[in-house]
């Protein structure tokens, strides 16, 4: 099944309604096909392997994803925030290749070879705003490849990961109710495009019928105002966006009476700013989801009505659900496996496997899947007793002290539920005696931090091995644009102070 | 009848319209409204009745399975037939809307 079916069974459907944009001035669901069919059409006479999209988010965005399906060709968005050098290699890896790329970006890539540019704005005259004729004859769209994304490389060279329209439309046909969205639902993606929840998010809202509005690059306040003005009715946000958020909000007294669902994932909530969330917008389902590339987005998520309820709570076992990325979806199944691959019991701590038809688990020229269908995602958590899913961070985070494996978000978990904190990481520094000791670094709510008592907390609740030997204090801790914690960063920081 | 995924059929009877989510097991025949179903590119305008056998009904939106053959089918636009497979009435999926999370 092709990623093209979801538009196409859209357009027919519901050809007038308002896919991308304003509501004044949008693309109809019947526009977008056309103009991607003529976009594919024009793909598919050139000599290339991969169609390349370089840019901020924007109408160009899903025209160009839907036409490169029908035009049998992987669609391939690339991070711009790149080095210019970084950039050109990756750029280089997908020739040949048809790039499109926004003008002011073009001077950053355009000596790479084999590729032929089309700037962003003669892309979009010619096929997003420009007049178009519906093409007579289109390619035939048999290929398998969707997407490939580059992952974020924290490891060595960036790898390609495979998403096969197999994969996504699975993926859309078994989370989303074709066409469930009512007329007025609009969602505000300002996740960049090469990013998988800003893919997911095309497809997830065209299949669903819900008008896509972009932000061409995250801002609080362009947020918040595109919100108000386009009268948003949902949006996904990664953690650093929805403090910011929810400042401009109480700085301009915004009060985006139409937002009726928030979406988070991409990283760790700090507890406190999603239960000051809950607290400033108690009339908005708050959905907490967890996912990966190589899972085509979304295997586990937490509901509104789960977030009320542990936001309610006093028990303590119920209240930490809001630290939790709720249960997975339906469609997947998903087990904590231990280093011998033994599938572990409730509160055990181990690897997240995950299997079902959306799950990918590929790189270019590389399964990363086992032959019954499993992919271990190199994520450690644990499940609680009612199926509640604890994400704590990628297992090369795990420092490893004298021997023993000891998991950062363990740590991190409790240190965020002290009042004092207000973000906080746990990481492994070189040390002669235990190989790794762990460190923690704070940001405190005021100026005056009690390390000490932070400290004694941590071996109180859990044991002398994990509490931190060495605290940094830090008025704000580096993350990229996508919400993920950049340790690397970090740890340089740190090993030239220690 | 080559119902692979992704395939898109119509009614012959009526309006509905269909994309087959789940091939069947099997070889066989589906069928809307009573009449086996057209591919979508078929020309032919809907014509005859409904068989009353067969009229429960076609919805957009909704997934409609028979155990049996394993065949899974999407509404793509509504209809008064419904459907079934060699005979065989499928039965609609109950299945619990998920939040939006992109």
């Amino acid at each position: 099944m092709q990623t093209s079916l979801l538009l196409d069974i859209a357009a027919d459907a519901c050809g007038d309604r308002i896919a991308v944009g304003p509501m004044d001035g949008g693309l109809s669901y019947a526009s977008l096909r056309t103009r991607a069919h003529s976009t594919a059409r024009w793909l598919a006479d050139k000599d290339t392997q991969h169609a390349v999209f370089i840019g901020l988010n924007g109408p160009a965005l899903p025209v160009l994803l839907f036409a490169s399906g029908m035009a049998g060709l992987p669609f391939v968005p690339i991070n711009y925030r790149l080095s210019d050098e970084d950039l050109r290699k990756l750029v280089a890896r997908t020739v040949p290749a048809v790039v499109v790329v926004d003008d002011d970006m073009a001077p950053r890539v355009t000596e790479v070879e084999g590729v032929e540019f089309l700037l962003r704005s003669e892309f979009d005259a010619r096929f997003v705003t420009g007049p178009i004729d519906e093409p007579v004859e289109l390619p035939e769209d048999d290929n398998d490849i969707a997407i490939l994304l580059f992952t974020s490389g924290t490891t060595g060279d960036p790898k390609a990961a495979v998403l096969r329209h197999a994969n996504l439309t699975s993926y859309v046909m078994s989370t989303v109710e074709f066409l469930g969205s009512d007329e007025d639902e609009a969602a505000l993606v300002s996740v960049p495009p090469y990013h998988i929840a800003g893919i997911s998010a095309i497809l997830t809202s065209v299949y669903g019928g819900r008008r896509i509005v972009y932000l061409p690059a995250f801002t609080a306040e362009e947020w918040v105002a595109t919100a108000a003005r386009e009268g948003i009715t949902h949006a996904m946000v990664v953690p650093t966006m929805l403090d910011r958020i929810l400042d401009v909000m109480e700085r301009t007294g915004e009060t985006l009476p139409t937002l009726r669902a928030l979406s988070y994932g991409g990283g760790r909530m700090p507890e406190p700013t999603i239960a000051r969330a809950l607290a400033k917008l108690p009339n908005v389902a708050f959905v907490n989801a967890y996912g990966l590339t190589e899972t085509s987005s979304t295997i586990a998520l937490l509901g509104a009505e789960d977030h009320r309820i542990a936001f309610a709570s006093n028990d303590p076992d119920v209240r930490r659900r809001l630290g939790s990325v709720g249960k997975p979806l339906p469609s997947v199944e998903l087990e904590i496996r231990d280093e011998a691959g033994h599938v572990l019991g409730p509160c055990e701590q181990g690897e997240i496997y995950v299997r079902g038809e959306q799950v990918s688990g590929e790189y270019l020229h590389k399964r990363a899947i086992t032959d019954d269908g499993w992919f271990a995602t190199n994520d450690g958590g644990w499940l609680d007793k009612d199926g509640y899913l604890y994400v704590d961070g990628r297992l090369d985070d795990v420092i490893v002290r004298g021997g023993e494996n000891i998991s950062p978000g363990e740590i991190e978990h409790v240190l965020r539920e002290d009042d004092t904190v207000a973000d906080c990481a746990v990481l492994g520094l070189p040390c002669a005696t235990w190989g790794e000791k762990v460190v923690a670094v704070i940001v405190g709510k005021s100026d005056s931090v009690d390390c000490d008592a932070l400290a004694a907390m941590v071996r109180s609740k859990l044991r002398s091995t994990k509490t931190p030997e060495a605290w940094f204090i830090r008025t704000e801790l580096p993350y990229n644009e996508t919400g993920k914690l950049l340790r690397r960063v970090l740890k340089a920081e740190l090993s030239a102070d220690c | 009848m080559e119902l692979k995924p992704g395939s898109r059929w119509k009614s012959a009877v009526c309006d509905a319209q269909m994309v087959v989510v789940r091939p069947p097991n099997t070889d066989g025949t589906l069928q809307c409204g009573g009449a086996p179903v057209l591919p979508q590119a078929d020309a032919t305008a809907p014509s005859g009745d409904v068989d009353a056998a067969h009229a429960n009904g076609v919805l957009i939106g909704k997934r409609y399975v028979d155990e049996t053959s394993g065949i899974e089918v999407l509404g793509a636009k509504p209809g008064k037939g419904s459907l079934a497979f060699d005979g065989r009435p499928l039965t609609l999926k109950e299945a619990k809307p998920l939040p939006a999370s992109d």
